[in-house]
């Protein structure tokens, strides 16, 4: 339903934007252009381009998108970009500015987009503008596809599992109140809609990719009614789904099963701060933050992120940020917008670096700055894979 | 008074400090008539628990005997018994004794499947009021994992927070669940935290917490940390976000030292930490709770499916028994069983099956049993 769904308003998109590349998605390969191979030959020139809004964020946000749009540029990929700078801890962060990029989206339907910041300090407003842009386009499910890199060896090697997060609710419900001085009550809301709605899009996603499993993790142990009721979800969608198998594992033990045994896992579901802890966990398996491509997705919009979401402000302007994740999840948008050619072209350019090794930033152990390693990207778009 | 603590092995500097002496050594300030504990013989509260308890309960039981610990054990078994007005309660027997000891040994207990029987653990951590859970993670030599040189503390607030038990079903298919964070426990656990750091020669203490979502209460956590930090000069104090803190401990946990932070993030993250050095079958744990009330334990299951086979694996628990040795001020006998667990599993000669050997727990006992003789 949700894929079709995310199918259906691809399409439209398409329409409204191409002339020439709109054939339905079954025939991607082909309507991508007359000739026979298409991920190896470039595509007849689109008569327009697509546009994506792009919130750079905080951090080195900003960077990771100049790496980007350098090499979108390089590439010659028609995608044009609408930029909003969105910033709590810049003081640009308005309504009006929210408006504009909800707009944006509007049209668009797809964005790249980098962390906002969420200061600590409690300024009356418990609800962050990460959160209040996810709420309004109810970006309901968070993606991340934690695979090994080839070339870059870690702990874990071969590494293959996606994390499917739900994002609007549970711990993230921003109501907290103080019911006597000191004593603090924070609540976690889970829905039996939204549960089922999650559950309903991991399912869905593992039978599009062809996988086998689906695991939800929870801690409906101590929390039996909130995490019950996901559970009790996750565990009526997956009688719908019988080819796929079915498990259930505790928060606590998952983790730990992470850093002892993480290939038993293939797709995992689960609410959404548990969803936070285990995107960063699998992220460090594979490298790090800088590393991961994520998105996240509501029924209309498709948003192009880092699969662990840090500003990483300490490395602002000093040329050392990794656009690995940043470009990868770049690719994953032009697969998302069709442009099957281009974002093979990138993506296929980005892990060779890596696997040379030659040009690596230092979060990998290199010593090359984000520029560098951008002109070893670009150095290496047009080569052709060897078949 | 002083000489006492020192005695024991704690570092007091000043007299201002005197005042914040660790809660560890709770039973020792509050009492008008100091005990002794590195003199005499002590009474420890034997709860050898279900499963394959009572085995390495023994096995732990046997290693003291070798290494002449001055322990005298009191065992007591505990299952959960319907108290007057319905109440689910802990043999008194058990409470007695504890209440007397003040420090108990603890197996693995099984929650019995039925209807409102509530989790031993639970029960126990609040007949005691056990608000702090440690757990030392430290990597063992000879016992393989992808990480080496893991050497951290996690210090868990285990009272509150997300396991607050409050939760209702507002309208069909909704539920709120609440988390509950309070000024007292949050400062309790902070103070805990620091002085443990203090006590065991550890240099910085990092909070863990969400503040960044759950501003107004992991924002009371952190800020009751930050207080409580400025009276622990010596103990660097940083902050760090949930996520951030598993993303760089599985990439870097040498960076790590003290953790302390709410209940739900201390499960996780101490199930995280043990799996680094190989799970819970290697890794100690201890609660301390209030009026000097300290229970260590191992926080494994009960394994029903090796239980009596003598192939159980006693490590955590003898490391545990470690931790309360450490806790009661006989270092000397501490350091001696853990050199001697540590050479064992080092050697490679003879293990449990879990650890990779082919060896009988028993003969696993004997051999550390024996290495702590020699070293006489």
């Amino acid at each position: 339903m949700m894929a079709a769904v995310l199918r259906g308003s691809l399409v439209s998109l398409a329409k409204g934007l191409t002339g020439a590349a709109i054939k339905p998605l079954c025939a991607r390969s082909l309507s991508l252009s007359a000739n026979q191979n298409a991920s190896e030959t470039p595509p007849a020139r689109a008569d327009s381009t697509f546009k994506v809004t792009m919130v750079p964020g905080d951090g080195v946000g900003p960077e990771l998108m100049m790496a980007v749009k350098e090499v979108f540029k390089a590439a010659d990929i028609p995608v044009e970009f609408e930029e909003f700078h969105l910033s709590e801890v810049q003081n640009m962060a308005s309504e009006e500015k929210l408006d504009q990029v909800l707009t944006s989206m509007k049209t668009n339907r797809v964005a790249i987009k980098g962390k906002i910041h969420t200061p600590m300090e409690y300024k009356g407003e418990l609800a962050s503008y990460e959160m209040r842009l996810r709420r309004k386009l109810d970006l309901f499910a968070n993606v991340v596809h934690v695979n090994s890199l080839p070339g870059y060896s870690t702990r874990h090697n071969n590494l293959d599992l996606v994390i499917i997060r739900e994002q609007t609710e549970g711990e993230y419900s921003s109501l907290e109140h103080e019911s006597v001085t000191g004593v603090v009550e924070c609540l976690k809301i889970i829905t039996r809609v939204k549960s089922r709605r999650i559950a309903k899009f991991a399912f869905d996603y593992a039978t599009k990719k062809g996988r086998n499993k689906v695991t939800a993790v929870h801690k409906a142990n101590i929390m039996k009614l909130a995490d019950g009721l996901f559970l009790q979800s996750c565990a009526e969608v997956a009688e719908l789904y019988p080819k796929i198998k079915y498990e259930t594992i505790i928060i606590d033990n998952c983790c730990m099963q992470l850093v002892q045994n993480p290939y038993q896992f293939d797709v995992l579901v689960m609410p959404n701060l548990y969803g936070n802890i285990i995107d960063n966990l699998a992220a460090g398996l594979v490298g790090g933050a800088g590393v991961v491509p994520g998105e996240s997705y509501s029924a209309e919009y498709a948003v192009f992120e880092t699969g662990a979401r840090h500003p990483f402000a300490q490395a602002v302007g000093r040329n050392i940020a990794n656009p690995t994740a940043m470009l990868l999840s770049a690719a994953n948008m032009l697969r998302h917008l069709n442009l099957e050619y281009h974002s093979n072209m990138v993506s296929e350019a980005v892990k060779r670096v890596i696997k040379q090794g030659k040009v690596r930033t230092r979060d990998l152990g290199g010593y090359s700055t984000t520029g560098d390693f951008v002109r070893a990207i670009v150095g290496n778009l047009r080569h052709r894979p060897v078949h | 008074m002083y000489k006492v603590l020192e005695r024991c092995g704690v570092w007091i500097s000043g007299q201002r400090k005197a005042q914040e002496v660790s809660r560890v050594l709770g039973a020792l300030t509050s009492q008008t008539q100091p005990r002794t504990f590195s003199r005499g013989l002590h009474t420890v509260t034997l709860i050898p628990g279900d499963g394959i308890g009572p085995e390495i309960s023994t096995a732990v039981a046997k290693i003291f005997e070798a290494a002449k610990v001055p322990i005298q054990w009191e065992e007591r078994n505990v299952t959960a018994i319907k108290g007057p007005g319905g109440k689910w309660m802990i043999p008194p027997e058990a409470k007695e004794s504890m209440d007397r000891s003040k420090i108990g040994l603890k197996g693995p207990l099984k929650t019995p499947i039925a209807a409102g029987h509530p989790s031993m653990n639970l029960l126990l951590r609040k007949t005691f009021d056990l608000y702090a859970n440690v757990r030392p993670c430290v990597s063992i030599e000879g016992y393989n994992t992808p990480y080496t040189d893991v050497d951290l503390v996690t210090i868990r607030e285990n009272t509150e927070g997300e396991y607050s038990g409050i939760e209702h079903v507002i309208v069909d298919g909704v539920v709120q669940s609440i988390k509950l964070i309070t000024e007292k426990a949050s400062h309790r656990i902070a103070e805990y935290a620091f002085e443990y750091a203090r006590n065991n020669q550890r240099t910085s203490v990092t909070a863990v917490h969400k503040a960044n979502i759950m501003r107004m209460s992991d924002g009371l956590f952190l800020r009751k940390c930050r207080e409580v930090a400025e009276n622990y000069k010596d103990v660097k104090f940083t902050e760090m976000y949930l996520d951030t803190v598993c993303l760089n401990m599985v990439q870097d946990p040498t960076q790590f030292d003290v953790l302390v932070m709410p209940n739900l993030y201390g499960d996780i993250l101490s199930d995280l930490c043990a799996g680094l050095i190989g799970g819970l079958g290697v890794t100690p744990s201890g609660n301390i709770g209030a009026n000097g009330v300290a229970i260590f334990e191992s926080v494994h299951g009960t394994a029903p499916d090796i239980a009596g086979k003598d192939l159980a694996n006693p490590t955590a628990l003898l490391l545990s028994a470690v931790m309360m040795l450490r806790h009661m001020g006989l270092h000397g006998h501490a350091k001696k069983i853990e050199t001697a667990c540590y050479d064992t599993i080092r050697d490679k000669k003879v293990l449990t099956k879990d650890l990779g050997g082919n060896s009988k727990c028993s003969e696993f006992t004997a051999e550390i049993c024996q290495r702590v003789q020699d070293m006489d």
